[in-house]
């Protein structure tokens, strides 16, 4: 690993999370053009079934152990730390998700590396790694290259399709024991909390009314609900809506709720930020109403209108309802 | 339980961003600051922590410029002390390096069970505020958090992952905790209190210094994406949008 890309692989309740494919992809990317090895490194216990799935990197190490079976913060950096202070690797990816963001900080502190967030795309020039990260809501793009000799960086999709990271050919792979005592953790997993149902599931929607900030107030949702009925969709939203209470969490679309697919997605007042994103730019159709004709939103929707999100949605459904 | 909330300011995302032509980077001179969205939550959050088990709530933050107000009105909501941490140099983005080690120094004289702050901010670029200060005072870290119950030996934290599944974790405390959102809305308070906050209240300073950090993220530009370049936008009065909206899913048969 000393010198060589490594990907931290991220698995969730027996799958291998479409975030590690975007990071194969991008560590794939940054080992040849520094010509380098890729190596995924696979916490947990009873994982070889995933090593299978891991072939567009060069091998894989798996180090298994009971407080390792679900993403436990402490445990996961204790093991990582002590792999990587041991192999040096050139690049560490994890996602900016919620198991990555726990161990990066941590683990480039101790491997006294410096730690670039939020990264969607990479490439090496002359011999130099460089980044290139979405910040402030998807209103700014820093780049820069990825320091000497050991560098961090947490990666979000939206740069490379997780397909990209799919490889076919089977990886090498190596499984080692801990190389570090576990016991005893201030962190422990307890269990899972399954998500609520008998809600609508807005991933099996055709049609999303999606409302975000510029809905303004929680009266206003009304509107949406009238516009989805004369669509006949439902209504989905934006965090901040969700955070507001203005609609229940099975509603969230973006990073931390449902991935979205739908035929039409009509996103009211929403910005466009890359959490959001995460959740339904592969959607057929989306159309973009935000009074900001600078919205990151416009980056990726079909149709985009920057009119008032109020002022258009009564006006849209009376034109449904006659049409 | 005696909480501390560290929360930073972050650029206003509705004010237009603007790139300094002689430095390729973020324009920071006209710049509107706003607390960071989820550290808010995490106010709320050690809020509703003392409303059930007591204890004092202080606020944390760096002196970025105009941040009186959003201290005295975390007072106003609830909070026990407000203190502003004075210095130079964290003001530098990527800061966050920076920011964390200031706030580390200042927590070293501070007492406390539990440390909040939001898991993100917007401006993140080297790093999470909260991650980083829990492995400099070496506490246990979790972020994504949107829950924390006191139980017999420490905390019970809920952990959100994707698709609405969360998970509950146990931990010793004290530890540095990043919430992503608070069990309710962050409180509303009306400016009358908050006035009342200003008059009767004091916000206290510590001196820090000039902050440093030993590893830095290289930004070589920053660049604002060009985000009309994928949409077709739709022109016309409100009347005249929703009309072509019509035309066009009816064109794809999207609608009748």
């Amino acid at each position: 690993m000393c010198g060589e890309v490594c990907v931290v692989v991220e698995t969730l309740r027996g799958k291998v999370t479409d975030i590690t494919f975007v990071m194969l992809a991008g560590g794939r990317r940054l080992a040849d053009g520094l010509q380098t090895k890729l190596t995924a490194l696979l916490l947990g216990q009873d994982v070889q079934k995933y090593t299978r799935e891991l072939g567009a990197a060069d091998r894989v190490v798996c180090i298994e152990h009971d407080c390792l079976a679900e993403f436990n913060p402490e445990a996961y950096l204790r093991v990582a730390t002590a792999v990587f202070e041991q192999h040096k690797p050139r690049v560490v990816l994890l996602g900016h998700t919620a198991t990555g963001t726990d161990l990066a900080c941590g683990l480039a502190r101790r491997l006294r590396a410096p730690i670039v967030t939020g990264c969607r795309t990479f490439s090496v020039d002359n011999g130099t790694a460089h980044y290139s990260a979405l910040i402030c809501g998807g209103k700014l793009i820093a780049t820069g290259p990825l320091p000497e000799p050991t560098c961090l960086a947490t990666m979000m999709s939206g740069g490379y399709k997780a397909d990209e990271g799919r490889g076919t050919r089977t990886p090498a792979v190596e499984t080692l024991s801990p190389p570090t005592a576990l016991d005893p953790l201030r962190t422990n997993f307890k269990q899972y909390i399954e998500p609520p149902t008998g809600d609508v599931d807005i991933a099996k929607e055709a049609i999303l009314v999606s409302v975000g900030r510029g809905i303004q107030n929680k009266d206003n949702i009304a509107l949406a609900e009238e516009l989805a009925a004369a669509l006949g969709g439902a209504v989905s939203g934006s965090r901040p809506v969700i955070d507001q209470e203005w609609l229940p969490t099975t509603r969230l679309v973006g990073k931390s709720g449902k991935q979205v697919k739908p035929k039409l997605y009509l996103a009211l007042g929403i910005s466009g930020a890359p959490e959001h994103a995460e959740g339904m730019r592969e959607a057929e159709l989306i159309v973009a109403i935000n009074r900001d004709p600078k919205a990151p939103i416009y980056g990726f929707a079909h149709y985009g209108a920057a009119v008032d999100v109020l002022e258009l949605v009564p006006k849209l459904t009376a034109a449904l309802r006659k049409a | 339980m005696d909480i501390v909330v560290l929360m930073k300011f972050v650029p206003d995302l509705v004010e237009d961003l603007e790139i300094d032509a002689a430095t390729g980077l973020l324009d920071r001179t006209f710049l509107r600051l706003i607390p960071n969205e989820l550290d808010e939550h995490a106010l709320e959050e050690a809020l509703l922590l003392k409303e059930r088990c007591g204890g004092v709530v202080t606020v944390l933050t760096l002196d970025f410029g105009d941040v009186d107000e959003a201290l005295f009105t975390a007072i106003a909501k609830g909070a026990d002390r407000a203190i502003k941490l004075t210095g130079e140099g964290f003001d530098q983005g990527p800061s966050n390096q920076r920011i964390a080690g200031a706030f580390s120094q200042a927590l070293g004289d501070l007492r406390f069970d539990l440390i909040l702050t939001g898991t993100q901010a917007v401006d993140d670029l080297d790093g999470f505020v909260g991650a980083l200060v829990a492995d400099r005072l070496g506490l246990p870290y979790v972020g994504y958090v949107t829950k924390v119950t006191p139980a017999d030996a420490g905390l019970v934290v809920q952990k959100e992952y994707p698709g609405g599944l969360n998970a509950e974790l146990a931990v010793t405390g004290p530890a540095v905790l990043g919430i992503q959102a608070a069990e309710k809305p962050p409180r509303y308070v009306v400016t009358s209190k908050v006035m009342e906050a200003m008059r009767t209240r004091k916000i206290e300073e510590i001196a820090i210094g000039e902050v440093t950090t030993e590893v830095e993220v290289p930004v070589s530009a920053m660049a604002l994406p060009e985000s009309g370049s994928h949409a077709e936008m739709l022109e016309g009065d409100a009347q005249q949008v929703a009309e072509k909206i019509v035309t066009l899913l009816r064109e794809r048969g999207i609608v009748a």
